[in-house]
């Protein structure tokens, strides 16, 4: 297998007496598309920090791009794009000039960069808005303009940090569409997400995090697959506990009552389904397992603020 | 780890660039809030008070005020440039932290940064100049040694503003600075009347200031008068310049990259 493009060993961040990162253990390899889930203050985007040596490890070792980080991270830096959490682009200019101006943060300038600065927003669909001043674009523009903005340095790794928070659907179905164009491309992913489905679609492998340690690894697929049953089945309706109680409990392998909502998975769903339809009063809907599921089971229900 | 020596680079460049194609975008307003309210003072200050006043140090009071306004107004450009303009870029706008994920380096952004508001200084003052010059209040052309103490007066007086920056919370913080440091400065420097005549303990306080000793030079190479032996006056605003620069970039890399 080729060398990792990132490679994270006990790695670890300490705020204030509190370990944010606890010693986590990450590869992530060349072509591949990794997302990083985890509930609010799991650790996520400290680690994306310290992959980018914007804040030193307080123990472990770090490579990106066969750089030593936090001691290479300039060099490595001139090879990585970003597209942060929080909008920054900059309001005072327009889309060509926001793209020029980072650019001249690489050392880019001239007819090169001219030509890629076109292809960019050919490849976001912001060539009409070349000319265009910030304030005038939607929420899903920007992110587009942001995205060809950390492609400025024809990066071999793209960071991505909840890439598609607060977007439309229509909006993140560009982008995701965009994040695999640049996948056959062969460029490295990384990136957080709230979104089980977004992480499911797009990435090769994901590392669910919370408070600042890895709890499982591996393809969606995978992961489904190993934590869990193959019918999830979700139910409700007048008196659902009892039927919780004195159904569910006998055919599902594992239920869990959450609000007025019975959640039941099965290895088999045949018996569950022949006793609902016996109960119209109970209304249901029956899918495969996903990758939600996993996460739930891992960081569990209660609320992160 | 975070006060270690800075890291000087020619990288500061893209950052003062940047900076300079925002302000010629804008340029009308910053213009005018530059030279007219410097102008403003001239006129008003140095006719109106000026007719009551007479000479000023045997100098015509317009001729005295205006090397005052000069450096006065080098000093503020530069100051709300490194407060106001560089916490929006650091803090509302996340300027810094969008070059931060490129080769910039927080000592590259300082750098930027406190030359660009010498620059600034620079460019409010070359215009007041000129009117003072045409109003006749300039009486050597040693005058356009102004420019370079100015551009230096400037990065030392931004270089300051931005350690109060790197510790500010929000904007109110500022008004800490302007109060105890800024205007007591802009008043005990010389700017407005000379220092002969204040309490001596006035007028040793005011060698702490490093606005009195910009003011030691311009106003000589403005009025003709003999120039002073300039190198401990360049020598303090040096060393204002350099160790603000040393603390900025030391507080703002905890600040940035805790």
């Amino acid at each position: 297998m080729a060398a990792p493009t990132v490679q994270a060993l006990g790695l670890t961040k300490v705020y204030a007496g509190q370990t944010v990162v606890d010693g986590i253990e990450l590869a992530v390899f060349p072509g591949e598309c990794f997302g990083l889930l985890g509930p609010n203050g799991a650790g996520k985007t400290t680690t994306l920090r310290m992959l980018l040596g914007q804040t030193p490890p307080d123990a472990g070792r770090l490579t990106v791009l066969n750089h030593r980080i936090p001691e290479d991270a300039r060099d490595m830096r001139a090879r990585v794009g970003l597209v942060p959490q929080q909008d920054n682009l900059d309001p005072d200019f327009t889309v060509l000039e926001n793209l020029r101006v980072y650019a001249s943060y690489f050392g880019l300038s001239g007819p090169v960069l001219q030509r890629r600065i076109d292809e960019l927003l050919g490849f976001v669909q912001l060539e009409a808005k070349a000319q265009a001043g910030i304030g005038t674009l939607s929420g899903g523009m920007k992110r587009r303009l942001t995205l060809a903005r950390a492609l400025i340095n024809q990066p071999d790794l793209l960071i991505l940090d909840e890439p598609t928070t607060g977007l439309d659907p229509q909006a993140r179905q560009i982008i995701w569409q965009r994040l695999r164009s640049l996948l056959a491309q062969g460029k490295t992913l990384i990136l957080t997400t709230h979104y089980m489905e977004e992480a499911e679609r797009l990435c090769d492998r994901v590392a669910i995090m919370d408070h600042g340690r890895i709890l499982a690894c591996g393809s969606p697929h995978a992961l489904i697959k190993q934590y869990i049953e193959p019918h999830v089945l979700e139910v409700y309706g007048p008196e659902v506990e009892t039927w919780q109680d004195d159904v569910a409990r006998q055919h599902a392998r594992r239920t869990e009552r959450v609000g007025e909502t019975v959640f039941c998975y099965a290895e088999d769903e045949g018996a569950l389904l022949d006793d609902l339809r016996q109960r119209p009063q109970l209304r249901f809907m029956h899918r495969p397992g996903n990758l939600e599921d996993v996460f739930l089971k891992l960081t569990g229900r209660e609320l992160r603020e | 780890m975070m006060f270690h020596p800075p890291v000087v680079s020619l990288r500061w460049i893209p950052v003062w660039r940047r900076n300079f194609l925002v302000w010629r975008k804008l340029l009308g307003p910053a213009l005018l809030g530059n030279f007219g309210e410097p102008l403003l003072y001239l006129l008003a200050l140095g006719y109106g008070l000026g007719s009551f006043v007479g000479e000023v140090g045997g100098l015509p009071y317009g001729v005295f005020l205006a090397a005052g306004i000069v450096c006065g107004s080098a000093m503020n450009t530069a100051t709300f440039e490194g407060l106001y303009s560089a916490y929006t870029r650091m803090a509302h706008q996340q300027t810094w932290g969008g070059m931060l994920a490129t080769p910039l380096s927080v000592d590259d952004i300082v750098l930027g940064e406190m030359i660009w508001a010498g620059t600034k200084s620079l460019l409010s003052v070359a215009p007041i100049l000129l009117v003072a010059a045409l109003l006749g209040l300039v009486h050597s052309w040693a005058a356009l040694w102004v420019l370079p103490v100015v551009l230096l007066a400037g990065v030392c007086f931004g270089a300051l503003a931005l350690v109060v920056t790197a510790l500010a919370k929000s904007y109110d913080f500022f008004l800490y600075y302007f109060t105890l440091i800024v205007t007591p400065m802009f008043l005990f420097s010389g700017v407005f009347f000379p220092l002969d005549g204040m309490p001596i303990a006035v007028q040793w306080g005011a060698q702490v200031l490093p606005l009195t000793h910009a003011i030691a030079i311009v106003r000589p190479l403005m009025t003709g008068q003999p120039l002073p032996h300039l190198l401990p006056h360049l020598l303090v605003l040096l060393a204002y310049g350099a160790v603000a620069f040393y603390l900025a970039i030391g507080l703002l890399r905890r600040r940035l990259l805790a």
